[in-house]
């Protein structure tokens, strides 16, 4: 059963400073007795807190937010890269996370290799890759240019390697977040068919953006964040609606 | 000593998005920080071989790719080194270049392996921050991936093993073939040191350039270039040679060397390496217990 379940989760990160991250300066300050130094704490930014999320299978969550507000890093805890630093958060079911296209791709290997690589970091199997190989190398019209190292690629076509590979997979729980961009109008077109595919897989959506007209194709429900909080959870329209009227509000930002 | 920062004030909650972990009813309360989350870290790493696996590869095929020779470049200069330190050493010990160069070589091959896990060991979590923020893997995928490309090194250093055996012929025979335990026994111990060693540095980022500087004098604190057996047959420094029993290294290097060299193994080594491998084990699970699931907020 693919599920989600977040209780009173925060997600607290220690900002270092060149201080703070050296052992010399720890320990010194420790044992030298350094008032000054003992008592200059690592600063810590709250980026999440008191986060509560009951998502089942079937559930397509938008999240929205200010840059800032969090959204990003509720991704995270929920991939489970990020363990909560209080509360709890408990994935049930493979999790595909897509943050970032460019992220675990070699630039030094064949598109093809890539393929592969990409895949098996996103929890599928070499078996798997190999059978899906063909469709993707279709999809991204990359053509002979596939055994090519990636370094050779442009932007665009980079990224239409990554979408090929990102939505050729079978994840029970997508955590979709937004800078799916830089193609061309007509590939998006075909790229937006394969992720409402992809999404239709998928036991269970959360996707993060500002895109009002992909969240409406793809997300049922919302989740506002604001300040590393849950400002308000509910329909999507009800939530982009208070979303929306805030930010265009006088008195919103 | 990690333990005056602030980051690590904070309890963490395992069982937290564990992608193949085994479903736990909502509202049951997980379990606090265990073995078991250390343990699920190992075990899900040795899952996703496939992806190590292939990883450990790129890094050496990349190599190819630069140049014809690829890491056999790194080999040849290996040998280059050995070969002179052999030379050198053997006129000033007055040492036959039969007896000290083999010494040397397989002393160097082993060596290789043993100072890539600690010093490439400091820097892995680092050099992948990209991957651990933006994918949710074990962090353990990346110390397998680190110790088997290590492997593949020794692998291709191998090659000067059998070149030497050419020409210094060694005494082999079948009870030799516990090389491949021994090195079994090199190779877990090289996952420890790795996850440890990373997730230290990882914390505190002067530590690198420390550990590479203590593994460089290592090198001369072990017997590789010279040898334990004649400093212990001279009796003004036979007291003070002594002390290299302390150094864990030399342990390790001679469980591995001997057999390579058709010596008779010493059963107090297995002990010995075996025993730091269990202390370390349980020390390095102790600190992933505890930080494991902070590498990624360190990076």
């Amino acid at each position: 059963m693919v599920s989600i379940d977040v209780h009173d989760a925060c997600v607290d990160f220690p900002i270092f400073d060149a201080k703070s991250r050296s052992l010399k300066h720890t320990v010194l300050g420790v044992v030298g007795g350094n008032v000054a130094a003992n008592t200059r704490k690592v600063v810590v930014i709250e980026a999440l807190r008191g986060i509560d999320l009951h998502l089942r299978d079937g559930d397509r969550l938008a999240l929205v937010g200010h840059n800032g507000a969090g959204k990003s890093t509720l991704l995270r805890l929920l991939s489970g890269i990020y363990e909560p630093t209080r509360g709890q958060a408990l994935v049930n079911g493979r999790v595909a996370p897509v943050f970032d296209l460019g992220v675990g791709m070699d630039p030094e290997i064949s598109g093809l290799e890539n393929i592969l690589v990409r895949g098996l970091f996103l929890g599928m199997s070499r078996k798997q890759m190999e059978a899906r190989v063909d469709d993707i190398a279709e999809f991204t019209e990359l053509g002979n240019f596939l055994h090519m190292p990636l370094r050779t690629y442009s932007t665009g076509m980079r990224v239409r390697l990554a979408l090929g590979v990102v939505t050729s997979i079978d994840p029970e729980i997508l955590l979709l977040d937004e800078g799916i961009g830089a193609v061309d109008a007509a590939f998006l077109e075909r790229a937006k068919g394969r992720l409402k595919d992809l999404v239709d897989r998928a036991g269970l959506l959360v996707f993060a953006s500002h895109s009002d007209d992909l969240l409406q194709q793809l997300c049922t429900s919302a989740l506002w964040m604001e300040h590393g909080t849950i400002r308000q959870q509910g329909p999507l329209d009800e939530v982009l609606d208070a979303y929306k009227g805030r930010e265009h509000a006088p008195s919103g930002g | 000593m990690a333990s005056s920062s602030t980051a690590s004030s904070s309890t963490t909650a395992p069982g937290s998005a564990a992608a193949t972990a085994p479903a736990a009813p909502p509202g049951v309360k997980p379990p606090g920080p265990d073995f078991r989350s250390a343990f699920r870290d190992l075990a899900r790493g040795w899952g996703q071989r496939e992806l190590w696996l292939q990883l450990g590869w790129q890094d050496i095929r990349q190599r190819y790719r630069r140049s014809v020779l690829g890491p056999i470049w790194i080999t040849i200069s290996m040998a280059v080194t050995a070969i002179a330190l052999g030379i050198l050493y053997s006129a000033l010990f007055g040492l036959d270049l039969a007896t000290l160069l083999p010494h040397v070589l397989v002393g160097m091959i082993v060596w290789t392996f043993i100072a890539g896990c600690i010093s490439e060991g400091s820097e892995v979590f680092v050099a992948n921050s990209g991957l651990i923020t933006h994918l949710p893997a074990p962090i353990s995928i990346h110390v397998y991936r680190l110790v088997w490309r290590q492997t593949l090194f020794f692998a291709h250093n191998l090659i000067v093993y059998g070149v030497m055996l050419l020409v210094f012929p060694q005494p082999l025979w079948w009870t030799d073939l516990s090389i491949f335990l021994a090195f079994a026994l090199l190779v877990v111990n090289g996952m420890w040191v790795a996850l440890l060693v990373g997730i230290v540095s990882t914390r505190f980022r002067d530590l690198p350039p420390v550990i590479q500087s203590v593994v460089q004098l290592l090198f001369f604190l072990t017997p590789i270039v010279w040898m334990y057996d004649v400093l212990l047959a001279n009796p003004a420094v036979a007291e003070r040679a002594r002390w290299v029993e302390v150094n864990p290294l030399f342990h390790f290097v001679e469980l591995v060397r001997r057999p390579m060299l058709g010596q008779d193994q010493e059963w107090r080594t297995w002990f010995i390496v075996s025993g730091i491998a269990v202390v370390g084990w349980a020390l390095t699970l102790l600190v992933m217990r505890r930080y494991r699931g902070r590498v990624a907020y360190w990076v």
